[in-house]
This record gives C-alpha cells, structure tokens and sequence, in this order.
C-alpha cells in the first residue's frame, strides 16, 4: 500500500469518527429530531469495504452505517442537511437519518425494517448479472436482523443465481439490548452461509487490514462471477442502540476491552511502524476533518426546512389528475 | 376470435415484454410452466429464463429483488400465485416500494407491478379467495387496478408495466375464463384512474368493479323497465375516478357501492363518505354498499354463495335504495 493510501485511509476514518461524534452532540444539545444510531467503533468496516469499490457499485447501508455513505463518496454538507431533516437533504426532509440515500453515489436509503435491504441489494445484483456488467451490490446488515425473514430469503435467491453480492454483516454483539446467545444459537453468524451454498467468513472487524483484505476477496469473488460471499466482520459499536440508549443491559469493562481495540487507534499503531510522523498527521488531519464537518453542520443549520405543503410531492412519478 | 381475461394477461405480458426488454417477470413456477393458471404462458420459451425468473417460494424476495431491478432501470412484473401470498411480502409493499421514491426525495421511481389472482367464487377457501385491495388501499405511494373485462385486463396491465410508480394489478380469478371477447388488433392502453361507465342511467348510480359489475349490468338490463341504472365500472381504484361517481350521483341522486370484498373496512366506506360529504345536497337517499359478508371466504358452495354478491342480491339492494 502507497503512503498516500495509507493516510487516505486514515483521513476516512477520523472523518467518519469526527462526523459522527458531531452528530451525537448535536444531537445532545437537541439540535436533531428523531434517531441518531452511532456507528462510533465501527469504522474499520464501512471504510474497509467501501474505500476500494468503483463508484457505480451499489452499497445498501443499514441504520448505523453513516460511514459509508461518507466512504461511498456522499457530499457531507448533503448529509448533514439529511440528518437535520433539511430541504438539502436526500430526503428533502422526507425522512431521517439514514433513510434517505443518494443515487448519484449508488447509496441506497434505508428503512426501520432491518435487513429489508438485502432482497432490494439481491434484485440489484440480478440486474448486473443479466446485464453482464461488472458490478457489485454490497448488502450490510446487523448481526440482529439476521434473524429476519428477509435476510434469508435473499442470500438463498442469491445463492442459485450465483448473484454479485457481497453480505456484509457487522456483529456488534447487540440487537438493541438483546446479547447474540438470545438471538441465535451458533458462535459465527456465517456459519449459515452453507446453507444457502456459498462461503462463509469471519474478519476481526475493527482491524482495518483484515476487513479490507476479507472485502477485496469477496468483491473479486463477486465482479468476477464467483458469486455471493457472507462476510461477518466481529466489531463493537461504542454508544448504544440510539443515543438515546445508555447500554446499561453492557459491562463496562466490556466497552473498555472493546477500546483497547479501537479501530483508529489500530491504524495510528500501524503508521508510528511505518515511520510516519504520526503526531503530525493526527493534527494535519484533525484540523482538515473539524473543518469539513464544521461546514456541513453550517450549510445544515443554513438549509431551510422545506414547507409544509412539500408533504405532499415526490410521492407519485406519474402524478395522479383528479378530474 | 375472442380472447379470454387471462389471455388478456398473457397477450399484454407477451407484448410488453416485446416492447421494452426492461420489461420482465418474476414468481413461483412462472418459467417452463407458465403459471399455476397460465398466465405466463410462453414467456419462458419466448423471452428466456433471465427475464422470466422462477424463484422460490419467497414472496419478500420476489417483491424486494423487484425493487432492486426498478432502481437499476428495469420493470418487473412479479407474479404473486394466488394473491393471498401478498401478505408474505406486505412489509416490502407498503415500507420499501410504496416509500421509496418519497424517502429519497423524489431521486428515483418505482416501476413494479405486483400482480396475482384475487377473488372468490371459484371454491378456492379462506387462503385462496381473498381480495386484499382494502390492505393497501390505505397506503400512499400505491396505485391499485382492478378490471373487469378481457379489454381492460390486457389495457390496464399494459399501463401498469409503462407506469412508473408501484401498481398492484388484481386480476379475478373467476372471470380468468368466463369473460371472453374480441379485443383490437392494433395496440392500446387503458389509463390508470379512469373510471369506465357500463351502462348509462337515471336513477340509480352503481359503483362497483371486478365480478360485481358483470352481475350490476346483469341486473340493470333485467330491471329496465322497473328502475334505469346507471353502472361505473372504477377499474382503478387507487386512486379511484372521483370525477366520474360525482358526476353520475349529481344526476342520479341515489348511490350503491358494490364489491366482492368484505364490507367492514372496505373501499366502498370511503367512497360512500366521500359522496356524503361532498354531495349530500345531491343525495336522495343514503349511500348504500353491498359487499361480502364480514366472515372469511369459507370453502363449502352453499356458504361462498352466501357470502359474495351476486345478482339476486344486487336486484335486492337496488330496490331497497329506490324505494326511498
């Protein structure tokens, strides 16, 4: 890897952490209405799986994943408008937090229904099959919802059709407060890959080497005609649920041993080996992701709230004429 | 010669597919078997098996993979077996299609259509009877058709694949092969939202749709020289043809909503309280609606008869209205 990629990686990772922890004390001083669902400890995965797709790649974020609308290339002055609930939003307003994507970075919008992303990412991929393009869908779930229906229903369509598909789980241990023991009954949520007829893995999720390296394989498996991959990255999400969540139902020392794991700080280690000037670059881009995100929160404080009467457009393509 | 409803289906698919290879097909046995009803017949040796899709009993998948084909450009037709299945895929209907264009601020569209056999009469039972228009009637981001005739099955499906928002197209199984006729050579479509007016009248306004307006014209011609019916066929019914029922209840002054569908929570509650609010000044009598009794589609031939309108009942109805 290039020094330049190597810092860039670095650059992606604070920014995600700079981004998100705005948003949460935003969202503390009651600036943001509605959810805020931290991905804080969790970057190593958006930015190892995104940093290296093609811009025409689709990736299906789930509730937590704000990095990777931020990895997939999202204008973060556009997001933050989004989360305000802005008329710059992707939403227009429409929607919160993450429930709005943008198709101009092959981002798509969320919904509350977890996992229900995976047969629309599924559908997806069927297009680039048929179309012989070489592109992939990147489907990313919770370790929860896949317990869902829907999660199972489209890595089995995807496992007869051999689709270009990447299952891109993120285990953080909880669904809300609810520990993996009570959510299913084997130690990797992987292991159900065989059912469905293609492989299984599982990455040490905070370690940005491994998920990038784990990503790579199964997005070559994918554009290449290889097929479906489930791909659990183990991580740990800092904060809870939501932020309105204290995660009591968690020890602290678990958080602290999840800490000392910290995806950030794993990349710093790697480039004091490296030789770099890593005081140097921590402040350099410290003060290059503050300024970023202290232009979205203003162009997102500058946004206007759309107006009411807005409730009622972008609900029809093909308008309704009432005579 | 004549053409049956459900080759009404199968013509507008084959030409549709023809058209615009966007266009394609996903379902359960839809391939090498054309349809449990054969609906699909010969799309699979015409079009091939990456346009029409056998999938597996999935109907999350069928309606979410259909989502995920419209943002990437294409227009799936996703055949539901029977239409009761629908409600395996009813999360992915009302909060991923119905949303979808909403939520993302109007970036993109969604050109699916969902389509299966709905209705009774036909002996089907409490899971293959259903008519689940009411589900969805209620969900903005839906358009809803219903026809009735061979002529519209094949002009309706037509406009639904072409629209770009998500259609739920209700064929009647019962009319599938009971409904024959001569249908125009050259191409044509039937909008969504407009209403169709059977037959002109001054005294009666019957709004109905699917099997019940066969019997309302049925009922209305016997009855001709008693009581002069006028009978709408709404065809769409989301959004439905407001102009025409107002139109027609304005010279009537008396309404009748008839359809198959269970009577408590059914569209004709909406319509009847439109027609009140809107035209009571015009009213003659109270607006009325005759639909299937508030049970389950029981099985037994004596029960389902009991059940549903037919035209005995609908002679009944009107009477009942024209007395006042």
């Amino acid at each position: 890897m290039t020094e330049q990629k190597e810092r860039e990686l670095y650059f992606w990772l604070r920014l995600i952490r700079e981004f998100e922890g705005r948003v949460s004390a935003l969202d503390r001083q009651g600036k943001i209405q509605g959810g805020v669902y931290s991905g804080k400890g969790q970057e190593a995965v958006v930015v190892g799986v995104c940093h290296d797709l093609r811009p025409d790649d689709w990736i299906f974020p789930l509730h937590r994943d704000l990095g990777a609308f931020l990895a997939k290339g999202a204008d973060p002055n556009r997001l933050m408008a989004q989360i305000f609930g802005k008329r710059d939003g992707f939403s227009k307003g429409k929607d919160s937090f993450l429930h709005g994507g943008d198709f101009s970075r092959c981002i798509f919008g969320s919904t509350s229904m977890l996992g229900s992303t995976l047969p629309v990412a599924v559908g997806t991929a069927y297009k680039f099959r048929i179309g012989k393009e070489d592109r992939v869908a990147i489907a990313f779930f919770g370790e929860g919802a896949s317990s869902r229906g829907d999660v199972h229903e489209a890595m089995n369509f995807a496992g007869i059709y051999k689709l270009p598909v990447v299952f891109l789980c993120e285990n953080n241990f909880y669904a809300y407060s609810t520990p993996n023991e009570l959510q299913f009954a084997v130690e990797d949520v992987a292991d159900r890959a065989v059912g469905y007829g293609f492989k299984g893995e599982v990455c040490p999720g905070n370690d940005l080497h491994s998920v990038m390296k784990a990503a790579r394989k199964a997005v070559d498996r994918a554009r290449s005609g290889g097929g479906p991959t489930f791909l659990e990255c183990k991580t740990y999400r800092y904060h809870g649920h939501s932020e309105h969540d204290r995660a009591t139902y968690r020890s602290a020392e678990e958080l602290i041993t999840w800490e000392s794991r910290d995806p950030i700080e794993r990349w710093e280690v790697y480039l004091e080996k490296r030789k770099y000037d890593i005081a140097a670059i921590r402040e350099e881009t410290g003060t290059k992701v503050k300024k970023i995100v202290d232009d979205a929160v203003a162009f997102a404080e500058a946004s206007p709230h759309p107006e009411g009467p807005e409730a009622m457009e972008d609900l029809y393509a093909t308008p309704i004429t009432e005579g | 010669m004549p053409v049956t409803y459900i080759q009404a289906i199968n013509q507008a698919m084959h030409e549709e597919m023809a058209r615009d290879e966007n266009v394609m097909l996903l379902g359960e046995d839809v391939g090498v078997l054309g349809g449990a009803f054969k609906a699909t017949e010969g799309l699979h040796e015409k079009f091939g098996s990456e346009r029409v899709v056998d999938t597996p009993i999935s109907e999350t998948l069928i309606i979410g993979a259909g989502v995920g084909l419209a943002i990437q450009g294409m227009r799936p037709i996703l055949e539901m077996q029977f239409i009761d299945f629908i409600s395996c895929g009813f999360d992915q209907i009302v909060n991923m299609a119905a949303t979808l264009r909403y939520r993302h601020g109007g970036q993109t569209a969604c050109p699916i259509v969902i389509r299966g056999p709905c209705g009774a009469g036909v002996h089907g039972g409490l899971f293959h009877s259903q008519n689940p228009e009411a589900w969805f009637f209620h969900v903005p981001g839906l358009k809803i058709v219903a026809p009735s005739t061979a002529y519209d099955a094949k002009g309706l499906l037509k406009a639904a694949v072409r629209d770009d928002d998500p259609v739920i197209y209700l064929e009647h199984k019962f009319l599938y092969r009971r409904i024959k006729e001569d249908l125009p050579e050259e191409e044509y479509v039937v909008p969504i939202g407009k209403a169709a007016l059977r037959r002109e009248g001054k005294d009666i306004s019957v709004i109905t749709y699917g099997p019940p307006m066969h019997a309302a014209v049925k009922a209305a011609k016997d009855m001709a020289s008693e009581i002069d019916i006028e009978v709408i066929d709404l065809r769409t019914l989301l959004p439905y043809d407001w102009k025409t029922i107002r139109e027609s209840v304005k010279k009537t002054g008396k309404a009748l909503i008839i359809h198959e569908a269970r009577r408590t929570g059914g569209i004709g509650g909406e319509i009847a309280a439109r027609i009140a609010e809107d035209l009571f000044e015009h009213l003659d009598g109270p607006v009325m609606r005759l639909a299937s009794k508030d049970t389950h589609n029981a099985f037994a031939g004596p029960m389902e008869e009991y059940i549903i309108p037919n035209q005995e009942k609908v002679t009944e109805a009107v009477r009942k209205l024209a007395a006042y």
